[in-house]
């Protein structure tokens, strides 16, 4: 491995993030200039800070043909870490976007510059190769997030929900920590890649890496909300600010998965075998106890929140097959579901807002009031149940796919775990459909919902995304297989 | 243009009343008298058509004639394969001539007369498919395509147990007619094809190897093919003991109808056994013959005592039905036994000739029926008496009718019958004894019924409410009465023609 | 290719449907306008390709290709052979005769009419489809706009189960063997969906032994394969009348088409080995369907259970693997298809009009609707397999297939069609016929000009095609398809 210390060269490798910084600067200057009644203008700038870091990414920060460590190996500057920060920007612009109507008790300029703060975390997440670095990116996220989950500081089911997200966090955090130095006292080393090397060479690895494996899921485990690590989420969702839940449901989900991968991949090759049947075991777990818990809910949040879990069940089985296709149906299904995802708490914070409920018969009539907006609704609920031609769909095939590969090439277990998932996605469209039935039921209200432009173009941005990556798979598809070339 | 008639004579008459019920579907329904003469009209281009045919008919040529071909249904080997020989020609001859006398007859027919008319003539055609199908499948398109509209001029236009009748009739019949499409199936699978001269020549000699047919023994596969074919035409003859859904469908259909059921649709029965069975299971016909003819006489016994014991006019003639078509099977199982051999031949010549008289008295009879019970709106044996007196005219025609069913020497149905027991009383000398106690008992039936209803004390409830038969009911009968009596005299002229036939069969 | 004709067929209906959603609510006439001309656009473009399609030349023609993922092997592929040129036409038909009775729904019909489109686009789609993921795509695209129309328009007693139960049904059917068809392209190793390729990827005997049913099975639940054959009559019953249309006459065929393009074409040693479960199966479809239908009270059920009975002759077709069999139920898809729409249109009209569709409360309808009680009627004879309709023509050669690999299933099966003639014949009698009650006496008045078409259209048909069989170029059409398949399945 050659590492270099520092080149100029790799300040435009991390330009995006030095310009996430800047916007984030940007944010609390404002904060300070501009009046207190133009809030929807914070939503604006922060959206279109994003999309012009995003665009400054893909303009200059393009990595090479060869993935290269950057920063004296803090940093690896590949596709796979390209391909999230511009999922992490896109899904942070499209929160910004549909949280700019937020009442945020007049601390906009907060609310934001924690966004942007997180969204900073998420992209160092995405590439870091080193454990140090990683703790630090993975704490960076976390902060913020915890702070916005209860950001509704008078709101005793927000605050609830920050200190709850923190304390499951705060403790998932110190196991993985806990991992992460096992591993940093055996091998010597905090390269995600040396350590790899390191454990070759070792002979009674077996033990070892096992323990490390298991510790440090659960960490990510916790970010990804997948069973057995999911009990904040439903809670959290249902009393953190809508917009906030889904940024948690879909960009942190996603920067989880990013460290997950790679961490697994680079880190415990030796282990394949075992950590697949582990990941396998969680993404069973998730799918199923997801799927059925989800059945009887009657808030929509918390329902979101258990078809989240699924949904991390579904992305896990992709990983458990351990195969390019895998991972690259994983890059897929994380960018299909941030757009779904987003979406659907999109509508449910307009609801919440409007009708003043998140209770499911409170989207009764949804289709006399606003056409337009349940339609957006059902759309997203088809793609979440995996129907084209939605994105849903196509991201399901990828990670059912992938494990029908393996199956089919000796590890039949794995077929069975695709069996598991087409299953419980019967269990998933069944609520799916529950919700889309209440739209079209009739309600007591007839008055049209109060929608802002910038909620309605993040609306259209989403709809669009589903649509376009539900049909046009290509471009999405060769980018998260080149994303996978990043990891394996 | 002549040519064209020649080579497309068959199709011609088959499907002329379709076309002309399909004229009848544009015309309004509310034109009744258009409606009526239409169908007549059309009714009798085929008669007249099918009287050409008879003059064409070469009885000493080849035993099919006015043969057609046209691909049909290719893909399962099955062809629109027409053709005539001397025994289907009877029996075109009686249909074409039936059809316009009972359209006739239901002019007097008030409610839906449009859709009365147009399932008339698509009756027409499905029974003169059966007699000219030279194609198994086609043979069996044209055996239940009948089915339907017979079953909705009873449904319809029946008396007041219609529907439990007319639901009895299809499902009698349709059931009787599973095993002949599975017996169909089962040989064109076998076989290969459905052409009937093809299916003689290949079917009766059949060997496979090992002589096994779906694991089973060859000749226990013919042995239950033979008893599907035996029972679906048996169901509609009908032989005893599958004849209970004739009194019932007989009685509550109306007059026309009955005219048809009796007259040609029983007949349908009796030509399957001749043209499919006899041929295509030579041996299995030789080792049954016994039971068929069993059956024939108990159908004669049974059903001359049926008749005997009913007090409604209507069912009396419908029972009487069973008793005739006795003698038809009868002469079936006496040429299944006897084969080739003189008394098998003339037992067979009776029973077609027999088929052919049936046709034109019950007809008669079920008519005359029809006109009293016009009048009188009863048809109940009792309610009658003396009416002899009120009704010269009519009461002479019922005599004369009944005494040609009767089998009074000098009417038809002398010289049929006749034939047919001295054919079969070499053979089955026991049960043709019994068939004659039978026909004793075909005359006390009918002078039971003469007696009943034209002598005794005048039942004075009628007087003066009751008219003659009038001019349409005396067109209608009297063709029937002519060829009794011709017949009666003179059968030669139709006999040749079935005994060329009869001939070249066996 | 000069016209992508396929294409139009496919997407016609789609482009009407997005059309019509960007409509306003109100214009509501406009919408079954445009609704109506893209059915009939459909039609005539369906009759064009059903006559066009060259017989002598046979196999897959009018050919669309265009790469899709091409790092997966996946392309949009149409083609269509002998089996799915009539399907296709039946869709359109159906389609079209779909929008003609709901022309007066005036509840969100902007709505209503989009979906019935997108369900067109949908089965239209997997008619054509060369390509399994083309396939898969499309099949599940019905998912919603099924759902969607049963749960908002169906009769309001029982639509919030029976949407959910159908659309769970299939769903389940179809996510069972997606993941078999997964199994096909990863084991043919050929890194493509194309059909054409995958018919030659020879796939060992034991993986068709393991997924053969595994596929079938999941697209035969679409066709009605007993014991998953219940969502059929409660999904049918809840959906609106044109739903119930498309449902029972062309989605059952989606389903069974699925499972005869996929799972026997591309497995055809699966398929033997497993014929005789198959052939077992839809015996019990066509006697326990027809069993269940005779003690129906409810009008519609009745039919929705024929379905049930009728589908199981498909299957049984399918299962013989032989040339009549494969024929007849070709043929059979067809005919049923038509047959069953004429039914439920039929149904919708006397409960528009009646508001009930219990046996016992209705009576004499004929005199008030004398076309649609013919219509009805002739319907039932196809049903009954009567000669000179285009049941007998389908129902035929299946029960000819099924004398040479199992005799006796004939004569279990043909219990079937003694049992249809009683339930239809009762039906007709208890409906029709009889005494007009007087509740219906001023209710009931007679059906539509756009009805009447419906009626006499399918009708018509099922005429035709039984007298015609070979003129009508039905049975070549499909004896052609039928080669196809048996020069992948080999036998006779």
């Amino acid at each position: 491995m050659n590492i270099v210390t520092y080149q100029p060269s790799m300040l435009l490798a991390i330009l995006p993030e030095c310009l996430l910084v800047l916007l984030a600067a940007m944010i609390l200057v404002a904060d300070l200039v501009f009046p207190r009644d133009q809030r929807s203008a914070f939503g604006w700038l922060t959206a279109c800070g994003f999309i012009l870091v995003a665009l400054m990414a893909v303009l200059f920060s393009r990595p090479g043909e060869t993935p290269e460590f950057i920063f004296g190996g803090m940093l690896r500057h590949d596709w796979a870490s390209f391909t999230f920060r511009l999922i992490f920007l896109l899904g942070a612009s499209v929160t910004a976007l549909f949280a700019s109507d937020e009442p945020t008790d007049r601390r906009f300029g907060e609310f934001y510059f924690l966004m942007v703060i997180a969204t900073l975390g998420m992209s160092l997440m995405a590439s870091s190769a080193n454990l140090i670095m990683l703790f630090l990116a993975i704490e960076t996220t976390s902060l913020p997030l915890y702070i916005l989950a209860g950001f509704r500081i008078l709101d005793q089911k927000s605050v609830e929900a920050g200190i709850k997200y923190m304390l499951y966090g705060a403790m998932t955090s110190a196991v993985m920590l806990y991992g992460f130095s096992l591993l940093w006292g055996f091998t010597g080393t905090a390269s995600l890649y040396e350590i790899a090397r390191q454990f070759q060479v070792m002979d009674r690895a077996s033990l070892l890496l096992g323990g490390a494996v298991l510790l440090v899921l659960v960490g990510f485990g916790f970010k990804i909300s997948a069973v057995p690590f999911h009990f904040w989420a439903p809670d959290v969702y249902e009393g953190a600010p809508t917009p906030v839940a889904g940024f948690l449901s879909t960009a942190s989900k996603a920067a989880g998965f990013a460290v997950l991968v790679r961490v697994l991949l680079a880190v415990f090759p030796a282990a394949t075998p075992f950590w697949a049947v582990v990941v396998g075991l969680l993404a069973a777990g998730s799918m199923l106890v997801g799927n059925i818990l989800a059945m009887s809910q009657r808030n929509i949040k918390r329902l979101l929140a258990y078809s989240s879990i699924a949904q991390a069940g579904y992305i896990l089985v992709g990983l458990a097959a351990h195969s390019p296709l895998g991972t690259a149906g994983t890059v897929y299904y994380l960018a299909s579901y941030l757009v779904t995802n987003l979406a659907a708490f999109g509508i449910v914070w307009l609801v919440g807002r409007e009708v003043g409920s998140d209770d499911l018969d409170a989207y009764a009539g949804l289709g006399k009031r606003n056409p337009t907006v349940a339609l957006a609704m059902l759309i997203a609920l088809l793609s979440l149940g995996g129907i084209p031609p939605l994105s849903g769909f196509f991201g399901k095939l990828l990670v059912f796919g992938a494990a029908v590969q393996a199956g089919v090439q000796g590890e039949s277990w794995l077929i069975a775990l695709a069996f598991v998932g087409v299953l419980t996605s019967v269990v998933g469209l069944y609520y799916y459909l529950n919700v889309m039935k209440t739209l079209y039921r009739p309600g007591v209200d007839e008055h049209s919902l109060r929608v802002s432009s910038a909620w309605r173009v993040a609306l259209l941005v989403c709809v669009a995304g589903m649509l376009f990556l539900g049909t046009i798979f290509t471009p999405m598809f060769q980018l998260a297989v080149a994303a996978t070339g990043g990891w394996f | 243009m002549m040519e064209f008639l020649t080579a497309h004579l068959l199709t011609l008459i088959l499907f002329l009343p379709t076309v002309a019920a399909l004229v009848l579907l544009f015309l309004p329904s509310t034109a009744v008298r258009a409606l009526r003469w239409t169908a007549l009209v059309t009714s009798l281009i085929p008669l007249g058509l099918s009287l050409l045919l008879w003059q064409r008919f070469n009885p000493g040529g080849e035993l099919f004639q006015f043969v057609e071909r046209a691909a049909w249904y290719p893909a399962i080997h099955s062809d629109y394969h027409l053709g005539v020989d001397g025994i289907a020609l009877t029996m075109v001859i009686l249909t074409t001539l039936l059809t316009p006398l009972a359209i006739l007859a239901s002019f007097n027919v008030q409610q839906g007369v449009k859709a009365y008319m147009i399932l008339f003539l698509l009756l027409e055609t499905g029974m003169l498919g059966v007699f000219m199908s030279l194609d198994l499948l086609l043979f069996f398109v044209f055996w239940e395509v009948g089915l339907v509209p017979m079953y909705f001029l009873i449904h319809q236009w029946g008396g007041e147990k219609r529907h439990y009748a007319s639901l009895k009739f299809i499902l009698f019949t349709m059931g009787g007619s599973l095993g002949l499409l599975l017996a169909t199936q089962m040989i064109g699978v076998v076989t290969g094809t459905y052409d009937l001269p093809r299916l003689l020549q290949i079917w009766p000699g059949l060997t496979t190897p090992e002589n096994n047919l779906f694991g089973l023994p060859l000749a226990t596969v013919k042995t239950i093919a033979f008893w599907a074919f035996v029972i679906a035409f048996a169901v509609k003859v009908p032989v005893w003991p599958f004849h209970t859904w004739l009194p019932d469908a007989h009685t509550e259909a109306p007059t026309a109808g009955s005219m048809i059921l009796a007259g040609v649709l029983l007949k349908l029965g009796a030509f399957g056994f001749i043209r499919l069975v006899l041929p295509l299971f030579p041996v299995e016909s030789q080792l049954y013959a016994g039971w068929l003819a069993a059956l024939a006489c108990l159908a004669i016994i049974l059903g001359g005592l049926g008749a005997f014991g009913q007090d409604d006019f209507k069912r009396l003639v419908a029972y009487s039905s069973i008793n005739h078509m006795g003698f038809v099977v009868l002469g079936i199982a006496t040429a299944a036994l006897a084969g080739a051999s003189l008394d098998g031949t003339i037992a067979l010549n009776g029973a077609v000739l027999q088929m052919f008289n049936h046709g034109l008295y019950s007809a008669g009879m079920f008519f005359l029926v029809g006109v009293i019970y016009d009048r009188a709106h009863t048809r109940d044996l009792n309610a009658f008496g003396g009416l002899y007196a009120l009704l010269p005219v009519y009461g002479s025609i019922l005599i004369f009718v009944s005494m040609a069913s009767l089998g009074l020497p000098g009417l038809n149905g002398f010289v049929s019958e006749f034939m047919v027991v001295r054919g079969a009383w070499p053979v089955f000398t026991l049960a043709t004894a019994l068939s004659m106690i039978g026909l004793f008992f075909t005359g006390a039936y009918t002078l039971k019924a003469l007696w009943k209803v034209l002598h005794g004390p005048l039942n004075q409830n009628w007087k003066g409410h009751i008219s003659e038969i009038n001019g349409r009911e005396l067109v209608v009968i009297a063709p029937l009465m002519v060829l009794m009596l011709v017949i009666g005299f003179w059968p030669a002229w139709i006999v040749d023609v079935i005994n060329r036939a009869v001939g070249l069969w066996f | 290719m000069s016209f992508p004709i396929l294409s139009f067929i496919i997407f016609i209906p789609l482009a009407a449907g997005l059309l019509i959603l960007a409509l306003p609510a109100e214009r509501k006439q406009a919408v079954r306008v445009i609704a109506l001309t893209a059915g009939l656009l459909d039609l005539i473009l369906a009759v064009l390709v059903y006559f066009l399609y060259d017989l002598s030349a046979g196999g897959y023609q009018f050919i669309e290709r265009v790469e899709w993922v091409q790092p997966l092997g996946i392309s949009y592929y149409a083609g269509v052979n002998g089996i799915s040129v009539p399907l296709v036409l039946l869709g359109a038909l159906v389609l079209t005769a779909g929008v003609m009775v709901s022309w007066r729904i005036e509840d969100r019909p902007r709505e209503f009419f989009a979906y019935l489109m997108f369900l067109g686009t949908s089965v239209q789609g997997v008619f054509c489809s060369l390509d399994l993921f083309m396939l898969f795509f499309f099949f599940e695209l019905a998912v919603f706009p099924k759902f969607l129309m049963i749960a908002i328009w169906g009769y309001p007693k029982t639509r919030d189960y029976g949407s959910m139960k159908l659309t769970l049904y299939l769903f389940l059917g179809s996510v069972v063997s997606l993941v078999g068809v997964l199994a096909m392209y990863f084991t043919a190793g050929l890194h493509t969906f194309d059909m054409l390729a995958l018919e030659k990827a020879g796939f060992s005997m034991a993986f068709q032994q393991s997924w053969f049913l595994v596929v079938f099975g999941g697209f035969a639940i679409l066709g009605g394969i007993f014991p998953f054959h219940s969502w059929a009559p409660d999904g049918h019953v809840a959906a609106p009348t044109a739903v119930s249309m498309l449902l029972a006459g062309v989605e059952m065929k989606v389903g069974a088409f699925a499972a005869l393009r996929v799972a026997i074409m591309l497995m055809p040693e699966g398929a033997r080995f497993w014929a005789p479960l198959i052939l077992a199966l839809g015996t019990v479809n066509v006697v326990y369907g027809a069993l269940i239908a005779l003690i129906q009270t409810d009008f519609k059920y009745v039919i929705g259970f024929s379905s049930v009975s009728h589908m199981g002759l498909v299957l049984i077709g399918f299962a013989t693997l032989s040339r009549e069999g494969l024929l007849g139920a070709g043929l059979q898809m067809f005919s049923h298809g038509i047959m069953t729409a004429l039914f439920f249109a039929v149904v919708g009209m006397v409960y528009d009009r009646a508001h009930t569709r219990e046996i016992g409360e209705l009576g004499g309808l004929f005199q008030k609707m004398p076309l649609a009680a013919i219509g009805f009627i002739i319907a039932g004879l196809v049903s009954m397999g009567m000669p000179g309709f285009s049941g007998f023509v389908a129902e035929f050669p299946i029960f000819m297939g099924v004398w040479r690999v199992m005799p006796v299933v004939a004569i279990i099966a043909i219990l079937g069609v003694i049992v249809t003639a009683g339930y239809i014949l009762l039906v007709v009698r208890r409906v029709f016929f009889g005494t007009l009650p007087a509740r219906l006496e001023s209710t009931v008045g007679d059906i539509s000009a756009l009805d009447r078409w419906v009626v006499g259209g399918l009708a018509a048909l099922m005429v035709i095609i039984g007298c015609f069989p070979t003129l009508s170029r039905m049975v070549p059409l499909v004896e052609s398809g039928v080669m196809q398949i048996l020069a992948l399945v080999g036998g006779a």
